[in-house]
């Protein structure tokens, strides 16, 4: 069986990575190099699904779980499992309540807990929720990696092709790109940025209740944080505004003020493809497959997304009916 | 039946579109409270969206009123602006006006609210204001063409619900014809049920919805409760008093004593 794969983003990545473990002959078009317009490239990589379900459904919480274990496998040593620290500021404390009755698989902590979690907080929170099942990875590292070894176990990269010839799958894994193309699929766009600072140790991501946002700090090592991501309801992938970079800024200031010293080293836009349930969605149209509508969920997703589609896509395959 | 601006409407409650889950809850949720009017608010990179923004085209299939708002704008000039796309997007001259003074506590900036109000009402918008409870704002507010109020009980997203009934009350003696709706404040469906029973029109609510774990059932549960308030309205409800009433007469009984 031969199966072209398009778009390299996280999703087509777990579908090649899928497709190959069962013996198919997989080629990757992927029109941009280095990932550029793929939303996974401006992700967390936090693998929560546990947090996740304060405003996500049902499967986002059983079909994240085993993500963990996906990534730990696909990649082994990238998966960093120290668990996922809530905190609030004092005037929005009753918010922490709010988010620990819509969540599960949490640790209440005191003051002192915290300390002994991350250290560099000390003093600052009197209490806060513990999520230890959950884990996080470098999506940028994850995906460069994931890359290299496709094509070390011989799946082809290509650029984008026309030719849909001579494959008896076609996966359409393009994301965001298909939104004026795919019915019901529309934008949510999401800013985040880079900082760097020696001052602020941390070892996992340490989530920031807000009123509007739902802000996260995730260390990536050697003092680079991650903080995203705004959740705006638009496909505009233009630079971040000022209003965001503020929000953004002042969670980062008010997790830590020695941030206010850390370098801002990046901005980044990314366009979330999502459907009206916000969970991602698998559509047949012949021999073509696609996967799409990950949301703010690539990572957490793609795993169990890429394990059902190959599923299927098999045993399409094996009645004969998909060639 | 409640007239806003000439609109006949059977539902008092007013539903925001913001924070759900997703957009289908969203949906969930207006389909369960049989809500007429949602508000929405126009950001300015949403609708700067190549595809004029996906979310829309849902929020317009969902096939209710659109009463756009101008949440988040902090001044007269912003407010107007946004006001105007939002008259473009959605083809529809209401916009729900909120000039925000304050960061922290969301106050409403009643001076710039009234200066937006007049600016709006002479260029035909029908303006449904988010406002205090202050009689005399509400007053300027009128005389700046607005025929509809809308006042806080507690800030917005506090869940806190009615905090100052006196002020409440007095503001519908005040304004005895003035459809007047609660925005903002309201956590619990009693909250609703309360301040229907204090004679207001509707209610106006977005987190008590979207925040609740079950949106469309608390959709459907604060319905219910602005109707029970209406109702009891409309029955007449006794007045409180210091002593017991016995349900049935004692005259005639026997007395031992």
């Amino acid at each position: 069986m031969r199966a072209l794969i398009k778009g390299a983003g996280v999703v087509g990545l777990a579908f090649a990575h899928e497709l190959t473990a069962r013996g198919v002959e997989v080629t990757v078009a992927e029109r941009q190099p280095d990932f550029g317009g793929a939303a996974s490239w401006f992700a967390g990589g936090m693998l929560a699904p546990w947090c996740e379900r304060e405003s996500a459904e049902e499967p986002v919480l059983t079909r994240g779980i085993a993500a963990i274990d996906w990534w730990d496998r696909a990649l082994p040593g990238e998966v960093s499992r120290n668990g996922t620290l809530v905190v609030a500021p004092p005037r929005d404390a009753g918010e922490l309540k709010r988010f620990a009755s819509r969540t599960s698989g949490f640790e209440w902590l005191d003051a002192e807990a915290v300390t002994a979690l991350e250290p560099a907080l000390a003093g600052r929170f009197r209490e806060a929720l513990f999520f230890p099942g959950e884990a996080h990875l470098d999506p940028r590292r994850a995906l460069s990696l994931l890359r290299q070894k496709l094509v070390e176990s011989g799946v082809a990269l290509i650029g984008e092709t026309d030719s849909d010839g001579g494959y008896d799958l076609i996966a359409d894994c393009r994301g965001a790109a298909r939104i004026s193309s795919t019915a019901g699929l529309r934008g949510v766009r999401g800013e985040m940025l880079y900082l760097q600072s020696d001052e602020v140790e941390l070892s996992r991501p340490v989530r920031l209740i807000h009123p509007r946002i739902p802000l996260y700090i995730v260390p990536r090592g050697n003092g680079l944080f991650m903080c995203g991501a705004t959740m705006i309801e638009s496909d505009d992938g233009g630079p971040i505004t000022v209003r965001s970079l503020m929000e953004l800024l002042n969670a980062a200031y008010a997790l830590h003020p020695a941030f206010g010293e850390a370098r801002l080293l990046e901005t980044g836009t990314g366009v979330r493809p999502a459907f009206a349930d916000n969970l991602p969605h698998i559509n047949r149209a012949g021999n073509t497959i696609a996967l799409n509508g990950l949301y703010r969920h690539g990572f957490l997703l793609s795993p169990a997304l890429a394990e059902e589609a190959a599923d299927l896509a098999l045993a399409w395959n094996l009645k004969g009916d998909a060639a | 039946m409640l007239t806003l601006y000439g609109q006949e409407l059977r539902s008092r409650l007013l539903l925001g579109t913001a924070r759900y889950p997703s957009p289908a809850s969203l949906e969930d949720a207006v389909r369960s409270s049989a809500t007429e009017v949602v508000t929405v608010s126009l950001r300015r990179e949403t609708a700067g969206g190549k595809q004029g923004g996906g979310f829309f085209e849902l929020i317009r299939a969902l096939g209710v009123r659109v009463l756009p708002n101008t949440a988040g704008c902090h001044s007269v000039s912003e407010a107007v602006l946004t006001a105007k796309m939002a008259r473009e997007v959605f083809d529809t001259n209401w916009i729900k006006l909120e000039v925000i003074g304050h960061q922290d506590t969301l106050q409403p900036d009643v001076f710039g609210l009234v200066e937006a109000a007049r600016i709006l009402s002479a260029e035909g918008f029908e303006v449904f204001p988010y406002t205090t409870d202050d009689l005399v704002v509400g007053e300027h507010l009128v005389e700046a063409g607005c025929r509809v109020l809308m006042p806080w009980c507690a800030p917005i997203g506090s869940a806190k619900g009615p905090q100052n009934i006196s002020a409440l009350r007095a503001m519908r003696a005040h304004f005895p014809d003035m459809p007047l709706i609660v925005d903002a404040g309201i956590g619990r469906p009693s909250h609703a049920t309360a301040v229907m029973e204090l004679g207001f029109d509707a209610v106006l609510l977005n987190t008590a919805v979207a925040g609740a774990a079950k949106p469309a059932l608390m959709a459907s549960a604060f319905a219910r409760a602005i109707d029970a308030g209406r109702d009891a309205l409309e029955a007449g409800m006794l007045e409180p008093r210091d002593f017991a009433v016995p349900s049935t007469p004692v005259i005639g009984k026997a007395v031992f004593a």
